[in-house]
């Protein structure tokens, strides 16, 4: 039986889509509430970013209760960077005892990238290792071995990059992943087709539902700020030509444009199982990228 | 070898104001190394602390110097004794082990860090240092090809690279290689690759109750109590 309606989904050959929120720095949640009712009957699951970038914010299963109570379906984004084993095990009982289910398993981003990079980076399991945990307390024991008094029962995903531009070692860390028991996948972002394609043909054998990460760009500017600043990132140099195309202050249409036919051509061809649509702060446009890329409607 | 990096002066000053007889002391060992504390800088702080003392006219002080071969060993700190005896402060330019001798030898005295000590490493060139080694207690070079990812990767992570990755740089700072492709490429060329398809389960951070204490299975007498 399946964990989620996420989960269902996960195994009905939809097409699914998800998309995330970043929670506010402070404790002001009205925004992140109005984006909760916005999206929640538009998309499939919306994840909660676990202090994204390493900046420090509203925590990502606060977040995720929020998602819950206002009937949504939330996606725990959780990092290794902030807790350690202990914590990560509390945190994980808490989730699932609230009805917070997917998992979402990261290392997280290094603490340097953030606005506390004096913290101390934590470190103690990786993103494979958080994948077999949960496993193990689905067996109904800690990592320790101590029997748990009630096992939780969790759907997990990962994240795995295919425009790397070296990539024969993801897919190494991908595999792993796998075996340790994620079930889907959310890419970071995809700007090149040919990548994803690529990943494909690879990924197929596995049976694992991949959802192609979407990122929403501004501008040609942001575009080379995420080449220059955000780990692992690269847009390809045709879609930075076609944002600097747009004319003054239509840069945000531009990217919504662009990404709708991603997802469009992506769902057309039946590149992959679904889409996960990153708007980086601009949380309100995603029902008109959904809009442009004809998958109003979905869910249906 | 231990590699540290000498405090800025004005620090130094200010460690050093309420004692009128200082003994600057030096390490010929790893901080001779690494340009930090070995005889030559001994003598230019000495110099050092002389010329800002006379501009800022705050505190007559007395230096002495010298530099023994190894602070972290007792045996040479018995070469002090008598020096120690005739001055109220020792400021060490031994790394923290070497402080720390000092002050566990001399309790009455007050023993001052003169460098940071920042990592064990290797030279890459000359003044150029990079750390190696995190002392983690538990080596697993064998599988990652002779390539340390819990000291050079930022994460210390076992199972392969982030998806952060740019360039074969880290994503904490450019300058930097990912371990991460360094393994994965070394072990490609040592056609060992599938060490890096194993699953590495989490450390076992047991191995590193602090403080350590190794005793040599080949000696008769472990010494005092540890504690
Ligand atoms: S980029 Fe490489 S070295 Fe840096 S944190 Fe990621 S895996 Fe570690």
């Amino acid at each position: 039986m399946a964990n989620s309606l996420f989960e269902e989904k996960l195994y009905s050959n939809e097409f699914l889509v998800t998309t995330e929120i970043g929670p506010p720095k402070g404790a002001d949640i009205s925004e992140m509430v109005h984006h909760i009712d916005l999206l929640k009957d538009k998309v499939d699951a919306i994840n909660i970013t676990d202090h994204q970038s390493s900046v420090m914010r509203f925590p990502s299963l606060g977040g995720c209760l929020l998602v819950k109570e206002h009937g949504g379906e939330p996606i725990l984004q959780m990092t290794c960077r902030d807790r350690n084993r202990l914590a990560l095990q509390a945190d994980l009982l808490l989730a699932y005892s609230r009805g917070i289910v997917n998992v979402l398993c990261l290392t997280g981003d290094s603490v340097d990238a953030g606005d506390h990079d004096e913290a101390k980076p934590v470190f103690d399991l990786d993103s494979v290792q958080l994948l077999k945990m949960i496993r193990i307390m689905e067996s109904g024991t800690d990592i320790a071995g101590k029997e748990l008094k009630g096992a939780p029962n969790f759907c997990t995903g990962a994240s795995v990059h295919p425009e790397a531009d070296f990539i024969e070692p993801q897919l190494i860390k991908f595999e792993k992943k796998v075996s340790a028991g994620a079930q889907f996948f959310q890419t970071q972002g995809i700007f090149d087709l040919g990548s994803l394609r690529r990943f494909m043909q690879y990924a197929s054998q596995f049976n694992v539902k991949i959802l192609a990460g979407i990122i929403v760009l501004a501008s040609a500017r942001m575009a080379r700020y995420m080449n220059d600043n955000v780990p692992g990132i690269i847009v390809a140099q045709a879609i930075i030509d076609e944002l600097a195309s747009a004319g003054k202050g239509k840069g945000l249409q531009k990217g919504i444009e662009v990404a709708a036919r991603l997802i469009r051509t992506i769902k057309e061809e039946n590149l992959c199982h679904g889409v996960h649509v990153m708007a980086v702060g601009n949380e309100g446009i995603v029902p008109d990228i959904l809009e442009a890329a004809e998958l109003v409607g979905v869910p249906s | 070898m231990i590699v540290a990096e000498q405090k800025p002066l004005d620090e130094i000053s200010r460690m050093i104001a309420s004692y009128e007889r200082v003994l600057i002391l030096g390490c010929g060992t790893c901080m001779t190394v690494c340009d930090a504390g070995g005889e030559r800088e001994v003598s230019f702080l000495h110099n050092a602390l002389r010329v800002a003392q006379s501009k800022i006219g705050n505190g007559i002080h007395i230096f002495w110097e010298y530099t023994l071969k190894r602070q972290c060993d007792p045996e040479f700190l018995e070469l002090i004794v008598e020096r120690v005896a005739e001055v109220d402060a020792v400021l060490s330019l031994g790394c923290g082990i070497g402080v720390q001798a000092v002050a566990e030898r001399f309790p009455e005295l007050p023993s001052l860090p003169g460098v940071n000590t920042s990592f064990m490493g290797m030279t890459r060139e000359t003044g150029v240092w990079d750390e190696r080694c995190a002392a983690c207690g538990d080596c697993r070079l064998e599988d990652t090809a002779g390539i340390c990812p819990i000291t050079r990767c930022i994460k210390g992570i076992l199972n392969g690279p982030c998806a952060g990755t740019k360039n074969g740089k880290c994503e904490a700072n450019k300058d930097m290689d990912c371990a991460w492709l360094l393994v994965y490429e070394r072990l490609e060329k040592l056609a060992q690759l599938e060490r890096m398809r194993r699953y590495y389960p989490p450390r076992n951070f047991r191995t590193i109750p602090r403080p350590r204490r190794i005793i040599s299975k080949t000696s008769v007498d472990p010494g005092e109590e540890y504690g």
